[in-house]
């Protein structure tokens, strides 16, 4: 008897082949789409890298300075009130002898003035200058080896960013200036070197691109996570073990529950328009200070630390408190004792998860005064930390963008990837943890 | 555990309300995004040469930083408001409802609005006449008003390439919009004639005659810009037909993406606008609490700082970066030095 067509475990019927050609366009789909994200990845990094790179370096002129005394200290007395009274550009003559007396030592053919070899160098040259002037006033009358910035344009030709044909119509510096750059790179007077004030300093004008660093809006960062910290994680922690643990069910904790659900998804702009009305306006607080943001984005990351807190909780067994509660434990040791250290693990990955968003979070920092030039002044205390003006990370970075000079564009794009480090970080933090600690049932 | 969570958040509460005790000692400055630069620039040389912490500027447009300005006397107000037009009658009124009297206005230059396209596209020659027949609303033909039938620059003069008209221009919150408004559209709208034919419609009326001169087209040719000028640049970079409406500080420090167009036949520089002959310029101010000075250290400092001849005048870091320095910088500085303020001095 022919076996009837289809039956056979070794051929394939026709509607089993659709199903397996279903099945293998499905992976495809989902391999596809795998690969758009990497791309999408792949051509994110390369770009963030390729142009934030070169902030990590700088371009130094080394000079050995004459400090005349004549300019310096009229009166001879190293008096500290007389040496402040000669501004940064007093200083200005003292750098342009250093440039020239360079030049000439080198034996550079130059059409140049003494003003245009000096503008090679940054304006944050005379304020380096005076900032150790005052620092060792002794040092007056003594030539001094110091190792100046270079302007962002001279900074940028090294680079590659600019080009002979890109200054043709430039006014911050000419094809003569560039020859001056190329026999002093030659003489070794000009390098290019890691520049560890990009990470560590302070925020510069528009004038000097070269001097402006993250470390201040760091800094601001820094203390606006320790106030989130210090107060969403105990409100967070508190709010969700009373929903989860104590609170009846009923429609008043059904209202509560929806509501931080849509708290949730509420856009942090939001978050910023509130902070304005209630804690500058109504309460007075100082406005671009990092305990007003940190407040914000405490506002902003409960919702993220109650959900995850709960979810948590939900997930450790009912077992547990049963077994505590029928020893004698009363609720509240159950729920201190055994529930809350199993759930900890996951309560700490949602924290830094929720940190890790308000860190980069820029939005709401807009209205609270935390754009702009802030970050120069960094905090001598942590009363003044959380008090005085500053900036963040994010927030640092769209000031930079905005800006006019290109060279900024290069610290935004540096600055991004100081803070994608810093959420890497905290998301490799939170996934270690939760791998370590998390128990399954 | 919980004992330090307790610790962690009675200090943060505590910190809370110590706040309103602790004294400002830094200068609060917020306003207008094309004198941000400028009075950045002179924070970072303030804090620099003075004892006093460097200054605080934030940005936000004219119109914010003044608003900020006029909320009240107090440690919790700003200093100093930055602004790219002169306070307004109206907002002089607002300041004084809130108790802000005493108001010092200082002019500190001149800054240049230059159009500018991509680099590698055609060069223009513009009048005032060309941008009010490129962009109005309604522009004159045989001595009536019609919708603007002009689609390319050829059709607009004779003389341009015939290249899509596409402008970029700045968003009404900004100043320097009122100053292309009054300089450049409204000027054209009178030359063309265009003005009495709207005078005519309006029943004689001047204001509502001006105000339908400086009515722009909606059919996005032309673009409100409300960003910055980084977003004007990054148009004009993706649209090569782009013609944008730029600070000259701007246009200096992007020259090797950008090219400036005449203006009746001078180009726009610090020079040509200090004469007075590129006719595209505004003045910019800042506007001092006087019940301030005294009160939060190294305010006065600031101001006379500011309009120092060192950094104000025409050899000054202000004017390297593109500022046109004020002639008459010498009697601002007397004004600042006796606190003159805006009533005593009409």
């Amino acid at each position: 008897m022919p076996r009837k067509h289809g039956n056979s475990l070794l051929e394939l019927t026709d509607r089993t082949k659709r199903r397996n050609a279903a099945e293998a366009r499905f992976k495809a789909y989902g391999i596809a789409a795998i690969a758009v994200g990497l791309l999408m990845l792949v051509v994110l990094v390369t770009t963030i890298f390729s142009k934030g790179l070169g902030a990590f370096q700088q371009t130094f002129i080394t000079l050995q300075v004459e400090l005349l005394e004549e300019k310096l200290d009229k009166n001879g007395n190293r008096d500290l009130d007389d040496i402040k009274k000669v501004t940064t550009f007093g200083y200005a003559p003292i750098i342009r002898n250093a440039v020239e007396t360079k030049v000439t030592e080198l034996g550079v053919e130059t059409p140049l003035k003494g003003k245009d070899m000096a503008g090679l160098l940054s304006k944050d040259a005379a304020a380096t200058l005076r900032e150790f002037v005052i620092a060792n006033p002794d040092e007056i009358g003594k030539t001094v080896e110091f190792r100046f910035l270079a302007q962002s344009r001279v900074d940028g030709y090294l680079k590659g960013r600019v080009s002979r044909d890109s200054i043709e119509n430039d006014k911050n510096i000419s094809a003569e200036q560039l020859d001056l750059v190329d026999a002093l790179v030659a003489a070794d007077v000009i390098e290019k070197t890691f520049n560890l004030d990009f990470i560590l300093g302070a925020d510069a004008s528009d004038a000097r691109p070269e001097a402006a660093g993250m470390g201040v809006s760091m800094l601001g960062s820094l203390f606006m996570m320790f106030v989130v910290l210090a107060l969403a994680l105990p409100i967070g922690v508190a709010a969700s073990i009373y929903l989860e643990e104590f609170a009846p069910q009923n429609w008043l904790t059904d209202i509560i529950e929806v509501n931080i659900s849509n708290l949730a998804a509420v856009p942090s702009i939001v978050f910023g328009i509130l902070g304005l009305a209630v804690f500058i306006n109504y309460m007075h607080l100082p406005t671009s200070a990092p305990l007003v943001g940190g407040l914000v984005l405490t506002l902003m990351t409960l919702p993220t630390i109650i959900i995850s807190t709960r979810a948590s909780l939900k997930a450790v067994p009912p077992s547990i408190r049963d077994a505590a509660l029928g020893v004698g434990a009363s609720k509240m040791q159950a729920v201190f004792h055994h529930v809350l250290p199993l759930a900890a693990p996951g309560i700490l990955t949602g924290t830094i998860i929720g940190l890790a968003q308000a860190l980069g979070e820029t939005a709401p920092l807009l209205l609270i005064g935390m754009v702009g030039f802030i970050a120069s002044n960094a905090p001598d205390s942590i009363a003044s930390g959380l008090l005085s003006p500053n900036s963040a990370m994010p927030a640092q970075i769209y000031e930079w963008a905005k800006r006019a000079d290109p060279a900024f564009y290069e610290r935004a794009w540096g600055g991004i990837i100081i803070l994608l480090v810093f959420l890497i970080t905290m998301n490799t933090l939170a996934v270690i943890l939760r791998r370590r600690f998390e128990r399954r049932w | 555990m919980s004992f330090v969570k307790l610790t962690a958040s009675t200090l943060a509460i505590a910190a809370v309300s110590a706040t309103a005790a602790a004294a400002r000692d830094q200068v609060q400055v917020a306003g207008s995004s094309t004198v941000l630069p400028y009075a950045s620039i002179v924070a970072e040389a303030f804090g620099e040469n003075f004892d006093f912490p460097t200054p605080v500027v934030e940005s936000g447009g004219s119109s914010a930083g003044l608003k900020r300005f006029c909320e009240g006397v107090g440690e919790n107000t700003i200093d100093v408001a930055n602004a790219s037009r002169a306070i307004k009658e109206k907002e002089i009124k607002a300041c004084a409802e809130a108790g802000v009297t005493d108001i010092i206005e200082v002019r500190i230059g001149y800054d240049g609005i230059v159009f500018a396209s991509d680099i590698n596209g055609n060069g223009f020659e513009f009048t005032p006449t060309d941008w009010f027949l490129a962009l109005s609303d309604k522009v004159s033909v045989d001595s009536k008003l019609v919708d603007n039938p002009n689609k390319t620059w050829a059709d607009v003069n004779g003389d341009f390439p015939a290249q899509a008209i596409q402008a970029f221009i700045p968003g009404t919150k900004h100043g320097t919009r009122e100053v292309f408004e009054e300089k450049v559209i409204l000027a054209g709208c009178e030359e063309t004639g265009a003005f009495e034919l709207f005078k005519e419609a309006n029943g004689g009326d001047e204001k509502a005659a001006e105000k339908a001169c400086i009515a722009l087209r909606t059919d996005g040719v032309s673009v409100d810009i409300d960003g910055d000028y980084t977003e004007t640049l990054a148009r004009i970079e993706s649209n090569k037909d782009g013609i944008g409406v730029f600070g000259l500080a701007f246009y200096e420090n992007n020259t090797d993406k950008l090219q400036v167009a005449t203006m009746s036949g001078i180009v726009p520089s610090t020079e040509s606008i200090a004469t007075g002959e590129y006719p595209v310029s505004r003045p910019l101010f800042f506007y001092v609490k006087k019940a301030h000075i005294g009160v939060i250290p190294g305010l006065k400092e600031y101001a006379e700082f500011f309009v120092s001849d060192e950094v104000a005048g025409p050899d000054g870091p202000l004017s390297e970066y593109g500022l046109v320095a004020d002639p008459e910088l010498a009697k601002t500085q007397e004004a600042v030095a006796s606190e003159a303020t805006m009533g005593g001095n009409s």
